[in-house]
């Protein structure tokens, strides 16, 4: 199966964030080509007129009331960080 | 050594027999918990189901449950009942891997409202069970850990993605189990294990502290031996919950009382477009006997159109993708889940955690989610994607004009080998006949229906109207009370 030409991997890779090696980028753009390929068919059906459906049953105007309530604890928040110090997390330096 | 599982062993009862024991104190939650146990030490090295499990944590419910028996405070059916989850279901102080690198130490602050419910109800919950990383799959050789195996054939896959699940559950490691459903995970593995699964209506279940995956088709649901487990495991977990924006506000009917009280007869679908090219003759045969079944008790058997069937799989790889590379932002190393050690500088470490966390199919999927939302495609992909589901939805919402439910097989083959299907578009095509249920919101169960030659299970999928599972699970029952596919165990 050939890459549709437009189908530039490396600008899809890094609006996710995802670092991929050559060899990861060369066969993940084959595999979506052939998925890409058998999704084609969806541009055979008329949509004309039909509303987009993002959830089967929508519930509209969901309010939680203003009411303070107890969250995570600090330990409880920290407990998965990766790196931490005096409470806070801790992350590479983002300003020079 | 053989591990021969005798049906009347307590791991191989149903909730219901074990409820009724647990009440005239015949035994006890403790005993209980100690012969599943056993059971699971004595097979869990072949069928590799739990990501892990804490014998001391669940010994201990089971003990508490004891205390309140004796106290005259039972909770009803399922107090003191070892139920298995799936391990992206949130458990205070318990891991919640999603079988996957990202979360390999992550600890769950936090309990998922459904575990809250169960644990309220009394159950025992007991070990986290595989899946493919993240619910990304269809036979669980995706977890960053190890491939579960199917307890019927050790070198066949036990479906997916809640694998972990439905293979426990066979085995005997559990009396009952949780999944999550997203197109086709609780009931695809139900059938390749010989168990029963349902996948609810959507909304009916809270999602509050499942890993989101696809947030507009993902919705947990229970794998039991019986259809009247299912109706029991059901009522724990449902109803409306504040923390899930998506929860539906409903009236919850009795199911276990309607298995009795609605006899039908029903009036019952056959969708021409389930039984075409791609069905193993035996799974055709079997889903056919069924249906005579039905037939013999006075039911309408009606042929049903569901003619936007084939475009099915191609919707769902686009919206189901398209919400996972959203959902999935979320690891990027700062908060929890993996960080590389590796990173230069902040960016950097997104980069790099990412890469090094997401194994290869959640790294396809969010790639594919990514392009089919990104700028210039978003209308040709994703929008027509929602469009066409509109399509499948109004399907099945015209053929139930005619008909109180439809049955299909659930799976057009009975389960694979292991590494049979190492193309990622042969393994998306096997939720050709689940992924509909999931586009439509639609409750659907997923009932053992009968053996392959190969002696492996193959089932049968009746789906329903939204919110009605009531009505679903006397239908399945009717037939799963008549039939003792559910009675056989695998020999490990």
């Amino acid at each position: 199966m050939s890459v549709p030409e437009d189908l530039n991997i490396d600008r899809i890779a890094n609006l996710a964030r995802i670092a991929l090696t050559p060899e990861e980028k060369a066969k993940f753009a084959a595999q979506l080509a052939d998925v890409l390929t058998n999704i084609e068919k969806l541009k055979q059906v008329d949509v004309a007129g039909v509303e987009p459906t993002a959830h089967a049953f929508p519930v509209y105007n969901v309010w939680a009331d203003d009411v303070a309530q107890a969250g995570l604890s600090i330990d409880d928040a920290l407990r998965n960080a990766p790196a931490q110090r005096d409470n806070m997390i801790v992350v590479p330096k983002v300003v020079e | 050594m053989s591990h021969a599982a005798m049906p009347n062993e307590l791991f191989n009862k149903s909730i219901a027999e074990l409820a009724g024991l647990l009440a005239a104190k015949t035994i006890t939650s403790v005993e209980l918990m100690q012969a599943v146990i056993a059971r699971t030490q004595a097979v869990e090295e072949r069928v590799k189901a739990f990501n892990s499990y804490d014998t001391d944590d669940a010994l201990a419910q089971a003990a508490a449950s004891d205390a309140r028996r004796a106290a005259g405070q039972s909770l009803g059916a399922l107090d003191g009942i070892p139920i298995g989850i799936k391990d992206v279901i949130a458990v205070t102080g318990q891991p919640l891997t999603a079988s996957s690198k990202m979360l390999a130490n992550f600890v769950s602050p936090y309990d998922a409202t459904v575990t809250q419910k169960l644990k309220k109800a009394g159950a025992v919950i007991w070990g986290r069970l595989n899946l493919d990383e993240f619910a990304m799959g269809s036979s669980t050789e995706n977890s960053a850990f190890q491939t579960t195996r199917n307890p019927y054939d050790l070198d066949c896959v036990p479906g997916g993605s809640s694998g972990g699940s439905a293979a426990a559950l066979a085995a005997g490691e559990a009396i009952a189990t949780l999944g999550s459903d997203t197109g086709g995970s609780i009931r695809q593995p139900a059938a390749l294990c010989g168990v029963v699964g349902l996948k609810p209506t959507y909304g009916l279940v809270s999602r509050f502290g499942l890993i989101a995956f696809a947030s507009s088709l993902d919705q947990i649901g229970p794998f039991t031996r019986t259809v009247e487990d299912a109706a029991i495991l059901l009522q724990s977990i449902v109803g409306h919950d504040e923390r899930d924006s998506t929860s539906f506000k409903t009236e919850i009917p009795d199911y276990r009382a309607a298995l009795k009280e609605k006899k039908g007869p029903w009036r019952i679908g056959i969708p021409k477009e389930y039984f075409g090219e791609g069905l193993d003759p035996e799974v055709a045969v079997a889903v056919q006997k069924a249906i005579d079944y039905y037939k013999s008790l006075g039911c309408e058997i009606k042929p049903v159109s569901l003619p936007h069937t084939e475009y099915g799989v191609g919707v769902y790889y686009i919206i189901a993708t398209a919400e996972c590379s959203s959902n999935l932002s979320r690891y990027d190393g700062i908060r929890y889940g993996h960080r590389s050690a590796e990173a230069s500088d902040i960016v950097d470490l997104y980069f790099k955690s990412r890469a090094e966390g997401f194994g290869p199919e959640v790294k396809r999927r969010i790639i594919l989610g990514t392009y089919v939302l990104s700028s210039g495609y978003y209308d040709a992909y994703y929008l027509r994607a929602q469009k066409v589901r509109t399509l499948i939805r109004q399907d099945f919402l015209n053929a139930y004009k005619e008909v109180d439910a439809i049955i299909t097989p659930t799976t057009p083959t009975p389960a694979f080998k292991r590494g049979a299907k190492a193309d990622p578009l042969a393994m998306y095509l096997c939720d050709v006949y689940t992924i509909g249920v999931n586009l439509a919101g639609l409750p659907g169960i997923s009932v053992p229906c009968g053996f392959s030659s190969g002696g492996l299970p193959i089932g049968m999928q009746l789906i329903g109207q939204p919110f009605k599972e009531a009505d679903l699970l006397a239908i399945a029952h009717a037939y799963d009370s008549t039939h003792d596919w559910t009675k056989r165990t695998p020999n490990l």
